[in-house]
């Protein structure tokens, strides 16, 4: 039977972390993330785990014990937020070029300058191109879930890549919810022993990692990274199936709400997928056919799948919150519009929208799905949109 | 799928010495992991030289001022005693030929 709790998002991937009890956890502590590893130490010293908590002093010594943790051998995890990340800039590619499967929570916040601890995406779209899968959670429950299957998708023997699981700061990770988490002994079973093929404590084989890479074989590793991605897609979605029968909670590459016979439709990830499901029923309620595509894996893009889950839309509103100053629109915007490369009869916009943690409420979809609609009927308009600003 | 095999990871040094570059991706371990330590060994460095030291044997007291600075580890030492320079992997650098106190390493323009 799986157990009802009260739990902030925070809570919960802490929990999740000490039912996995990995060998390592290496953190510095930065808002909003700061609790998981709070909480996690608690768990420490009150002997509940048996794992390694490491106490480092800076974000960037976080990743690099999390690596140096994770190539002996160990099962390694971290959290942390916005410039905590941007601080493990070097060591992010660093873990995802060497295959080591860590397991962190982004809770994501707006990158600084001007200073701002509330929500946005930027930070996990920076690091869209480091090599990590990324995972995107509308609520605590997503969040919770996503950090227990992550373990057995990154450490996947095609896979072999460090995971994130991103959930937004403040209104995920510190606002309460009714969750359901597994059992102990079932999370535990469900993860498994970790036993990795290469390790560098492994006292019957030596081995070397980290050494220079020329251009004679450099390409090549790339290219078994980029294949590692490519396979990842396939191995989410059978560890997602073995965990909806553990659950009863479905998971897949992304989820559709009420997209089969909707004519127009709003892309958007994380908490706001929530405001958009309200505004989705509201408008049905008024003949109007809506609907709404969230996606829960960022990293690996599931082009081929999304595009035909949105071919037959009319209008498509893509919302991003992270700027990326590409000057041709937000992240999520420019891989959906690539995605979607020659679909013809089909109104494509870009909302960027709730930059630092800028409020976005149900009158906000609303307008954009009004706005859709404008355009359908003829109305010229910019492709990129400030939501919410004059 | 991704597949590999034990033992590409340490025949690729010697595929880049040979400028053969018939290494497959999909054989390649994840993450460009060294399987067989200590390979860097087969690397010739040597070719990186443009400057080379001349051992001048007659002049040379066996002070072995020079064998401990050397980065690359080309002074072989048998018998507490030097013997010739390991051109394979010395680099060039001079260092030791500006540690000898009694000028018994020389320093070539390399041919
Ligand atoms: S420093 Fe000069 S004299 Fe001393 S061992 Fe080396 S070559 Fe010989
Ligand atoms: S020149 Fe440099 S690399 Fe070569 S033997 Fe002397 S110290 Fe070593």
């Amino acid at each position: 039977m799986a157990i009802r709790e009260k739990l902030s998002g925070n809570e919960a991937v802490a929990v999740a972390m000490k039912q996995i009890e990995p060998d390592v956890v290496a953190a510095f502590p930065i808002t909003p993330s700061t609790e998981v590893p709070q909480y996690f130490s608690q768990f420490v010293a009150s002997g509940q785990v048996r794992t390694e908590f490491v106490a480092v002093e800076s974000e960037h010594s976080a990743m690099s014990a999390c690596i140096g943790s994770q190539a002996a051998g160990g099962r390694t995890m971290t959290a942390t937020s916005a410039n905590g990340m941007a601080l493990m800039w070097e060591m992010l590619y660093i873990a995802a070029s060497l295959r080591l499967p860590i397991v962190m929570a982004l809770v994501n916040r707006a990158l600084s300058a001007p200073i701002n601890i509330h929500n946005d995406h930027s930070d996990s779209m920076g690091a869209r191109d480091s090599g990590w899968i990324q995972l995107y959670s509308e609520n605590n429950q997503e969040a919770y879930d996503n950090f227990v299957q992550a373990v057995r998708i990154g450490e996947h023997v095609d896979v072999l890549l460090p995971v994130m699981v991103c959930y937004d700061g403040f209104i995920t990770s510190h606002a309460v919810e009714n969750i359901e988490i597994l059992e102990n002994n079932k999370v535990k079973e469900f993860v498994g022993e970790y036993n990795p093929k290469y390790y560098l404590l492994d006292e019957n084989r030596s081995i070397s990692l980290g050494a220079l890479d020329l251009p004679s074989v450099y390409f090549e590793h790339k290219r078994g990274q980029a294949q590692a991605m490519i396979d990842a897609k396939q191995v989410i979605l059978d560890i997602a199936a073995e965990y909806e029968k553990l659950t009863g909670r479905r998971y897949g590459l992304f989820e559709e709400y009420k997209l089969n016979d909707a004519e127009v439709a709003v892309v958007v990830l994380n908490s706001t997928a929530g405001t958009t499901k309200a505004v989705v029923d509201k408008l049905r309620s008024r003949g109007i056919k809506a609907g709404l595509l969230k996606p829960r894996v960022f990293r690996p893009f599931p082009h081929r799948e999304i595009r035909e889950a949105l071919s037959h839309v009319n209008g498509i509103a893509v919302l991003d919150k992270a700027e990326g100053f590409s000057s041709a629109g937000g992240p999520l915007f420019i891989e959906i519009k690539s995605a979607l490369q020659g679909v013809s009869d089909m109104k494509i916009v870009n909302f960027i929208y709730g930059l630092g943690g800028r409020d976005i409420r149900v009158e906000h979809v609303e307008d954009v799905f009004m706005e859709l609609k404008d355009r359908l009927a003829g109305d010229e308009g910019n492709m990129v949109n400030y939501l919410g600003l004059d | 799928m991704t597949t590999w095999h034990d033992q590409s990871s340490a025949t690729y040094m010697k595929l880049d010495r040979q400028r053969e570059h018939k290494v497959n991706w999909q054989d390649e371990p994840p993450g460009g992991v060294i399987l067989r330590p200590g390979n860097s060994k087969e690397f010739s460095t040597g070719d990186w030289r443009a400057m080379k030291p001349i051992w001048i044997e007659e002049k040379c007291t066996q002070c072995l001022l020079c064998w401990p600075v050397c980065p690359d580890m080309a002074i072989p030492v048998e018998k507490g005693e030097r013997t010739d320079f390991d051109y394979y992997h010395c680099k060039g650098c001079g260092i030791c030929v500006e540690v000898c106190p009694f000028d018994a390493i020389d320093f070539v323009r390399e041919e």
